[in-house]
């Protein structure tokens, strides 16, 4: 077999060709990194862009703190105050619900469980986190808010109600991020605290727990981000009445619910106005996802 | 069992005489009863036991509760004809809403998955973690996927929609649900890139491979069955995505048939929405929550499937 002779010359010529193409290649790879970037600019200026004119017209004070929204009337009202109460409410009870489950049924998982039960809870609580929301709200509506008519009077279609299907929507959130919190802790410290003495649970809580304390408050974080963005669930079972509540039974309206049920028909003001929603929820977002990386940082 | 007698017996020959292995009692082995005693004496670790358990038992207790309910309630319902080819009101099909579903999420992976893997490449093999444009590229990836779907939901609207002119059709839709996909996509890609080996990129090189050659013949095969698993989640995310749908895609309350890209077209969860806010059609409502349970259930299996045989393989 004779083999092909390549001068020193044509060799790099190729090298050369190759390292066009490989600098091609990063450039190609870069972009697609600064689209991360260029998305999430483009959303910010597009929302607050067009936020903007709602609240130059409304002013900013009046628009976050303002109690009506009458935005059909003859001289419309825009006020969300009631809208970041109800969001507020419903977040509130979500995460007094959730939360607790949550991190108990995390420590189960990750201390208790037997393997056999085990490989049935983790798909489970998987399903969980998959079930669409639009099925959460319609279970919601069929079944929880009947049950809290029948408790509380009235239609049933209240901050309880939601914050129930909420407190179940973030379970699988809290429970996954936890246990791996959880799991992640050195396996001596538990054997340290058993061997001073201590049980088991008392190992667990006092010992366990604040070692993963950085996880276990990112996914209290991470459902409470959830909760706040949450729409389709809630558009169905929270009520919508743009007014403060009373009690735990009254119905309100949440910021992405206003959205979801207004933007198809809304022009001019009105439409701006709901975009403002929008942006006053993104800095609520931003906010949430500010202090998750400032845990992480922490932690580290 | 086999190993503990032979330990046995070398303890015994080591200390010249037999060991009877029956004789030997485990001191950390407790009984039912000591378990007890122990718990009755600690009246605070008993409570924290008891509400452990209560929480796991309300966790599966409500899984179940919510899959047997929608199930009991929606597969009576179902039946052949709510799967032809076209929507009557008297048939209900899912198939057009269904077909408007798999063209969103198709389009949408189309755009998302270069991108989002291209990125997760840049990320993994190129930058350096210290350097601050990628530091800011996490930090955009951590905002988006933050970012509720009401809020693409209306972005999708203001630009897609108003802004480019599209109107509602299948093309804004699957335009906002990439963007939406974009950090998923990453964040699988990433992990999988990350779970080859250094040894594969390593014997690469030596063989006089070059980085690009590296990437493409030797770690994105490897790292393949991560992003598969991680374009199935998009899909999933597709099936159960309404809110960012309802005002990019449209909601037209006659679904008849599949719609063009440039059409409105409601995917099955904004369907099953508008047949829910009409509130008659109780029973199809039911029906096709199933549909839709069924499907995700299948999906996030698949991916999950997809995605163990990676760990598997490096493991």
């Amino acid at each position: 077999m004779a083999e092909k002779v390549v001068s020193g010359a044509e060799t790099l010529k190729r090298r050369q060709k190759a390292d066009v193409k490989e600098l091609l290649m990063k450039i190609i790879f870069i972009i697609a990194a600064v689209a991360f970037i260029a998305a999430v600019a483009v959303i910010c200026i597009f929302i607050f862009a067009q936020a903007y004119p709602a609240i130059r017209e409304i002013g900013l004070f009046q628009f976050l703190f303002g109690t009506h929204w009458w935005p059909t009337i003859d001289e419309p009202q825009f006020g969300i105050a009631p809208m970041i109460v109800g969001s507020c409410y419903v977040t509130a009870g979500a995460l007094v619900i959730g939360v607790p489950i949550g991190l108990l049924t995390a420590a189960f998982m990750a201390f208790y469980c037997p393997k056999g039960i085990y490989k049935v809870m983790k798909p489970a609580t998987n399903i969980l986190a998959g079930i669409p929301s639009i099925v959460y709200g319609y279970f919601g509506l069929r079944v929880i808010v009947p049950m809290i008519a029948d408790i509380g009077g009235g239609s049933g279609k209240s901050i309880l109600a939601a914050s129930v299907v909420l407190g179940i929507m973030i379970l699988p959130t809290i429970i996954s991020v936890s246990e791996n919190a959880l799991r992640a802790v050195p396996k001596n410290y538990f054997e340290g605290a058993v061997a001073l003495g201590a049980t088991k649970e008392r190992a667990i809580f006092r010992t366990m727990f604040p070692a993963a304390k950085s996880g276990v408050m990112t996914s209290v974080i991470l459902g409470l981000g959830r909760v706040i963005g949450e729409t389709m669930a809630v558009v169905m079972i929270c009520g919508n009445s743009a007014v403060f509540p009373d009690s735990i039974f009254d119905g309100v309206r949440t910021m992405t619910a206003n959205i979801v049920l207004e933007l198809g028909y809304a022009e001019g003001l009105h439409r701006s106005a709901l975009i403002a929603t929008a942006a006053v929820l993104f800095v609520f977002i931003l906010i949430i996802t500010l202090l998750v990386s400032l845990i992480r940082k922490k932690a580290k | 069992m086999a190993e503990r007698v032979k330990i046995a017996r070398a303890c015994g020959t080591e200390t010249g005489e037999e060991t009877d292995i029956s004789q030997i009692v485990p001191i950390n082995r407790q009984s039912w009863k000591d378990k007890l005693r122990a718990y009755t004496n600690k009246p605070f670790s008993m409570a924290a036991m008891l509400l452990v358990m209560i929480a796991a038992a309300i966790t599966v207790g409500v899984v179940l509760w919510i899959l047997v309910y929608t199930l009991l309630k929606g597969i009576p319902n179902l039946r052949w004809s709510m799967f032809e080819w076209k929507w009557t009101s008297s048939n209900f099909s899912v198939i057009p809403a269904l077909f408007n579903t798999l063209i969103i999420a198709g389009l949408s992976l189309l755009m998302a998955v270069p991108v989002g893997v291209f990125a997760a490449i840049f990320m993994v093999e190129y930058a350096k973690s210290t350097n601050v444009f990628v530091k800011i590229v996490r930090m955009a990836a951590e905002t988006l996927s933050g970012i509720p779907s009401i809020v693409y939901g209306i972005f999708g609207r203001i630009f897609f929609v108003d802004f480019l002119g599209m109107g509602y059709s299948l093309m804004a839709g699957s335009l906002t649900m990439a963007i939406m996909m974009l950090p998923l996509i990453m964040r699988t890609t990433e992990e999988a890139l990350l779970a080859v080996p250094d040894s594969f990129r390593e014997g690469s090189f030596a063989l006089g491979a070059g980085k690009l050659r590296t990437i493409f013949v030797i770690l994105l095969p490897a790292a393949m069955s991560g992003i598969i698993s991680g374009i199935i989640l998009g899909l999933g995310r597709v099936m159960g995505e309404t809110a960012a749908l309802i005002y990019t895609a449209g909601a037209p309350v006659n679904a008849s048939s599949i719609a063009g890209l440039g059409q409105p077209g409601c995917t099955l969860t904004v369907y099953l929405y508008t047949m829910m806010t009409e509130g008659m059609h109780v029973g199809e409502a039911w029906a096709t929550a199933v549909v839709l349970i069924v499907l995700v259930v299948l999906i996030n299996g698949a991916a999950e499937f997809v995605g163990n045989k990676l760990k598997k393989e490096y493991n």
